[in-house]
């Protein structure tokens, strides 16, 4: 017998045979159960048969079905089986996050602004400190047209809604329209519309779905596309706004930073501005959640990022801190889950919209200040602008493969993803998983600013317990950067 | 009203008064003049009551009237009240230092009923208010009010997202574009009209079409189609669809039970079908009768029109092909003359009039007429031949007995009339639930032993039981002749499965005879022949409680295992695995202990040297004791050692602290036990764990939402309460 039962392993081993014929060769000599037999011995032949529908596959593509008993004392230490799968799935994240795709170089000047085509993924349009305006192509990584718009800096330029043309505002007190169709063979580059302000633009956002669109300088206008003066002016005493934002949910609203350090709200319904905050420091661009009504997000001069819920403007929601010099620009991704920012200490970081630290920093060397960034449409993709001329475009998610996965790769990527949030309260998953490389300066200017933050909290306490009780209250992060709301 | 106008006014009247006595055709007065003019006598009378300005005004107006046309040209003069300029002759400075009041002039609107009252109980009350009007506020002020009612407003109408944005905070899984387009190829023509026509060459090709008024840009669909597919709402289609679904099921349902019913062959079955039917029938023909005797009449004038018609057709006549064939049949086959039987009873039934039950004579004499003569002869060769009856064999005692039954039968109603056809009738009514319940009975029988048979494994009290249910069964279809057949050939059948038990129960026998007690007795025979701690230790250890896996082929056969035992036996002669593993444990755990730690220094405070020990004393204050360890997390597991000690590498992987949403280490460790891959879990569930939290179309705009959602939100809210109402049970 166990000469029998070894043959059958070693035939196992080399998967010579399957299941059953394997207990038929244990079994053979073993099961006797006779009834109407006059043979001289007695035996019966068991035989475990299976239907071959259960274990075939119907073509060589197909995965092969492999029977499994799922009973949990078969298969133990699922925990530090997972855990081990978990680590490794985060060290392979690590290992492929590469998230920079590609540089778009072509303009003479810095990028001063962009935007994103509302219907056409691939196309992008930036502007520069030099007035040129440039339409690319992001699939093709090139530039498709090139228009001289603007003397002086490109301040702002926005799609139309439609996707037909866009606008730009520039140095020159100009406001222009342009087809998003480049001319015919021949034909000059000429604006569809040209308005003449009176002051300097410094931006500009068009409605979601109105023939109408915002642009800021010394006070907010809204303008009607068909006609040449404003058909609504908002001061609230001010004289220099820095962005206007159209909030794209309701989208009657909107919102600008000011120069006053403040962020004015307004209703383009109505005759007068709405609200607003004044900060301790002044907000450069504000950036409205696309997936939820009230939420917008400011980026700031004292290096943080604000989210505040527009209802209640007394503190904001969240505080995002990470960077390290003033930030200057935000865009949130489509989904509205998250955001990414642009700092003038040269990287970009991208925040979970709740979260108080970013989950991402993306630097290169070459790359200087950021000054604008766009989050593409398809929540793959993110483009920056930045001073020494060039467009970056990075993935959004540093480890994603790129392009059409099989199902069984979307798979295996879900499972990971899953296991990496399971167990990513573990401390060497976490290690792994937060560890990014910054570069030296930046990295010992963190370090820096932790320590004067720490300093400062210090004294603060000191001060607190050498003076009458109350008398220095205790600011939450939040409170500190509020100075006050005017109604 | 101003002071100098109202003055003016007094004036006026005072002149006009005196004309109303001269009665002056020139001066119309109209109503309110009036009015005013009893007014102002109150006025005049408290200041000027002397008759000498009297008597000047007298004079003076008389002039007036004299003058006529000059009067005319003063008054159109002084009816230009608002007049900047004004002629110092025209005022009058009588009663100057006189202030008129508002109650002076609200007593003339009393008695005006063309002032309304509303505008009178204002006035009044402007009277009674002694309030100074407020300042108008600040501009800034009231900017500041604008600003924040326009917040508010605002804060309002944005707040209306909120549940939306909670939603979606909750949801599991978000799928974006949030309005996917329904998946399908798109209507050709739409694709074409985003396309224009751009080169030279193309917009020739283009003019081409349209000269030639080739569809570019017709819809596929018309309006009005594609509204009527927009009107259905996704919950309503849901709802729709799961009403057809049921609706389908219970079709499908009914279609089955009917097929299955159809498919019956069992002739017996359908004429108790049939018959149940009919009474039925006849049941709520007479409840009919009480409650809706209109209905009832029209019920009759159906019946009544079906028995024309019977008569008139030979439907149910023995002319037909089938008939006549039977009736060949008849003069051997019991069944055929039975079937035809009731073929003619059915016409009897049909043709009978319904009010009077009585059957004419010339009825009864007819059908004999049209039936041979054979056909109700009792068939001869039935006991010869029992193949016609789908018997195999009989008891000889059984069969005789069946014939004493069958033979008076035969012998009596050799010329059956159709009377004692009724009669039979009349009888089996009487006797038709009780036929109808025995039927059942049979059939289920039947079934059982059908069942029962084929593993060939009945008790012999069963088959008894058997019998003693048929036992009633043959009693009662004495009378009739073929249940009785019917019930012989089950007794026969289970006279047969008797016999075969016997042979069963005789070939177990033998065997047992042969080899005694093939299974039971050979078990305990194994397990003694099995490992045995006696013989494998040489030294007393404590009982372990190892978990035996059952094997199969231990309980089978005796040989193999002998060689199997043996040869692991042979295997592991020299070890004596367990109880080295419990020596070991006792290792571990003596060395785990705490030891005591001597503190204490040879010499420190009192002599030292070769054979001197420090004293009791300090012995006993510098010998450190630990108190007793925690109970070994093995001591209740005697197959396992656990190590208690901090093991550095693994420390790394460790958590130190409590990660920060989670309240208790129980309900993190709740959140880890639960195992996701496909190591441990179905596919399916696989899939479900590992769903992505957010997912996005390759290639697609992510618009920002739209209002759309707000309102299909408000939708689902309402959908879920009617949903619930609605529920449907399948």
């Amino acid at each position: 017998m166990h000469r029998s039962f070894r043959l059958c392993s070693a035939y196992l081993t080399r998967g010579f045979l399957n299941w059953s014929l394997c207990i038929l060769f244990i079994f053979l000599p073993n099961v006797i159960v006779p009834q109407y037999n006059y043979f001289h011995f007695k035996m019966k032949v068991k035989v475990l048969s299976r239907n071959p529908d259960d274990y075939v596959r119907e073509t060589k593509l197909d995965i092969q079905r492999v029977p499994r008993n799922y009973d949990p004392t078969l298969h133990p230490f699922e925990v530090c089986r997972e855990y081990t799968r978990a680590l490794n799935a985060t060290k392979m994240d690590r290992v492929f996050a590469k998230p920079f795709l590609a540089s778009l170089d072509g303009h003479r000047d810095g990028v001063n602004c962009m935007a994103k085509h509302t219907k056409s993924l691939s196309t992008y349009l930036s502007g520069s400190c030099d007035g040129e305006v440039k339409v690319w192509n992001l699939s093709k990584r090139e530039c498709l047209r090139t228009i001289q718009a603007h003397e002086g800096f490109v301040r702002g330029m926005t799609v139309r809604f439609c996707g037909t043309s866009f606008f730009t505002v520039g140095d020159d007190k100009t406001i222009k329209q342009w087809n998003m169709e480049p001319p015919g063979y021949g034909e000059a580059e000429e604006p569809l519309n040209t308005i003449l302000g009176k002051t300097v633009f410094t931006g500009l956002d068009h409605h979601q779905k109105e023939g109408v669109f915002a642009t800021c300088g010394q006070q907010v206008d809204i303008w009607d596309e068909k006609r040449s003066s404003p058909i609504r002016s908002f001061t609230w005493g001010v004289d220099s706004f820095s962005s206007v934002r159209f909030n794209p949910v309701e989208t009657e609203l909107l919102a600008s930073c000011a120069s006053d350090r403040s962020i004015v709200l307004y209703d383009m319904r109505e005759a007068a501005p709405l609200k607003k905050v004044i900060m301790t420091m002044r907000s450069n661009t504000l950036c409205w959640n696309p997936m939820e009504a009230y939420y917008f997000t400011s980026c700031n001069e004292d290096y943080n990022l604000y989210t505040y819920d527009m209802r209640y403007l007394n503190q904001p929601v969240t505080v995002h801190a990470d960077h390290v010099s003033a930030v200057l620009d935000v865009d949130y991704s489509p989904t509205g889950r998250e955001f990414v920012s642009a700092s003038f200490d040269k990287t970009i970081r991208i925040f979970p919209k709740a979260a108080g630290r970013s989950r991402e920093v993306y630097h290169t060397k070459r790359m200087q200040h950021v000054i604008c960034i766009k989050w593409s449409a398809d929540n793959r993709y993110i483009l920056s602008g930045s001073d020494e001329m060039n467009i970056r475009l990075w993935k959004a998610n540093a480890s994603e493969k790129l392009g059409v996965l099989s199902p069984r790769e979307t798979e295996a990527t879900n499972y990971r993803q899953k296991l990496r949030e399971k167990f990513k309260h573990f401390p060497q998953i976490r290690r792994i998983a937060q560890h990014r490389h910054l570069p030296k300066a930046l990295y010992h200017q963190s370090l820096e600013l932790r320590t004067m933050k720490e300093a400062c909290r210090r004294k603060e306490k000191n001060v607190r317990t050498h003076s009458k009780p109350g008398s220095v209250p205790v600011l939450s992060e939040k409170e500190k950067h509020v100075v006050s709301v005017v109604k | 009203m101003s002071k100098a106008s109202t003055k003016k006014r007094t004036m006026k009247a005072r002149k006009k008064r005196p004309t109303v006595p001269v009665e002056n055709p020139d001066v119309s007065y109209d109503f309110e003049e009036d009015g005013f003019d009893k007014a102002d006598d109150s006025i005049a009378s408290d200041g000027e009551e002397d008759s000498d300005n009297e008597r000047k005004r007298q004079k003076l107006v008389e002039a007036i009237s004299s003058l006529g046309g000059a009067r005319r040209k003063k008054i159109t003069g002084e009816r230009s009240e608002p007049a900047l300029q004004k002629s110092e002759f025209t005022v009058n400075a009588e009663g100057e230092g006189v202030k008129i009041k508002l109650t002076d002039l609200m007593k003339s609107m009393d008695k005006i009923s063309a002032v309304s009252a509303k505008a009178k109980k204002q006035l009044k009350k402007l009277h009674q208010s002694k309030k100074t009007v407020e300042c108008p506020v600040t501009t800034q002020e009231r900017e500041r009010i604008q600003r924040d009612v326009a917040f508010q407003k605002v804060a309002k109408e944005v707040t209306q997202w909120q549940s939306v944005i909670q939603k979606n905070h909750k949801a599991e899984q978000l799928v974006f574009p949030l309005n996917q387009e329904p998946p399908g190829p798109k209507a050709v023509e739409r694709v074409v009209m985003s396309w224009k026509a751009q080169t030279p060459l193309e917009q020739e090709i283009f003019s081409l079409l349209s000269a030639n008024n080739q569809p570019t840009t017709d819809p596929i669909l018309t309006p009005t189609e594609e509204a009527s597919m927009k009107a259905m709402s996704l919950s309503e289609v849901k709802m729709r669809r799961a009403e057809l679904q049921k609706a389908r099921a219970l079709q499908s349902y009914y279609e089955a039970k009917a097929r299955r019913e159809r498919k019956i062959k069992s002739k017996k079955y359908h004429r108790v079908l049939n018959k149940a039917k009919r009474k039925d029938f006849l049941k709520q023909f007479d409840e009919m009768v009480k409650k809706d005797p209109a209905g009832a009449l029209e019920e009759m004038n159906k019946m009544e029109v079906a028995r024309m018609q019977e008569r008139m057709s030979l439907k149910h006549q023995n002319s037909g092909k089938w008939a006549r064939s039977k009736a060949i049949m008849a003069k051997y086959d019991d069944g055929a003359r039975k079937a035809m039987q009731q073929q003619l009873e059915v016409n009897k039934d049909l043709t009978q009039k319904l009010a009077v039950a009585v059957c004419s004579e010339d009825e009864e004499a007819e059908i004999p007429e049209t039936l041979p003569d054979f056909v109700n002869e009792a068939p001869q060769g039935t006991d010869s031949n029992p193949w016609m009856k789908g018997k195999l064999s009989e008891d000889p005692a059984e069969n005789g007995k069946e014939a004493d039954d069958v033979a008076p039968q035969s012998t009596g109603i050799a010329p059956v009339t159709a009377a004692a056809a009724e009669e039979e009738e009349e009888e089996e009514s009487d006797v038709e639930e009780t036929e109808e319940e025995s039927l059942l009975r049979e059939f289920d029988s039947r079934r059982k032993m059908r069942q029962d048979s084929e593993p060939l494994q009945v008790g012999k009290e069963d088959s008894q039981m058997e019998l003693n249910r048929n036992a009633p069964v043959l009693k009662e279809s004495e009378d009739t002749s073929v249940p009785l057949l019917e019930g012989q050939t089950d007794q026969m059948e289970t006279f047969e499965y008797m016999e075969l038990l016997n042979q069963v129960e005789s070939v177990q026998a033998e065997t047992a005879s042969v080899e005694p007690q093939p299974s039971s007795d050979r078990v305990p025979q194994k397990q003694k022949k099995g490992i045995e701690l006696k013989d494998v230790l040489t030294k007393d250890a404590n009982p372990l409680l190892v978990p035996l896996a059952p094997t199969a082929a231990a309980t089978e056969d005796s040989d193999e295992t002998l060689d199997q035992t043996g040869l692991i036996r042979e295997a592991f002669a020299g070890d004596d695995v367990i109880s080295d593993f419990v020596k070991e444990k006792k290792k571990q755990a003596n060395a785990d202990k705490p030891r005591v730690v001597d503190l204490t220094l040879p010499g420190w405070g009192e002599w030292g040297g070769s054979g001197l020990r420090p004293s009791l004393k300090k012995r006993r204050r510098f010998r450190v004791k630990t108190g007793p360890p925690p109970p070994r997390k093995d001591d209740r597991r005697p197959g396992v050692i656990i190590s208690e000690k901090r093991n550095g590498s693994l420390s790394l992987h460790q958590l130190n602290s409590q990660p920060f949403p989670f309240t208790s280490p129980a309900q993190f460790e709740s959140t880890l036990r639960a195992p996701v891959g496909r190591t441990w879990n179905t596919e399916r569930t696989v899939k479900k764990l590992t769903k992505p939290e957010v997912l996005t179309r390759l290639g697609a705009v992510i618009e920002p939402m739209a209002r759309e959602e707000l309102t299909k939100d408000k939708d689902a809210r309402a959908g879920d309460w009617s949903g619930e109402k609605i529920k449907i049970n399948f």
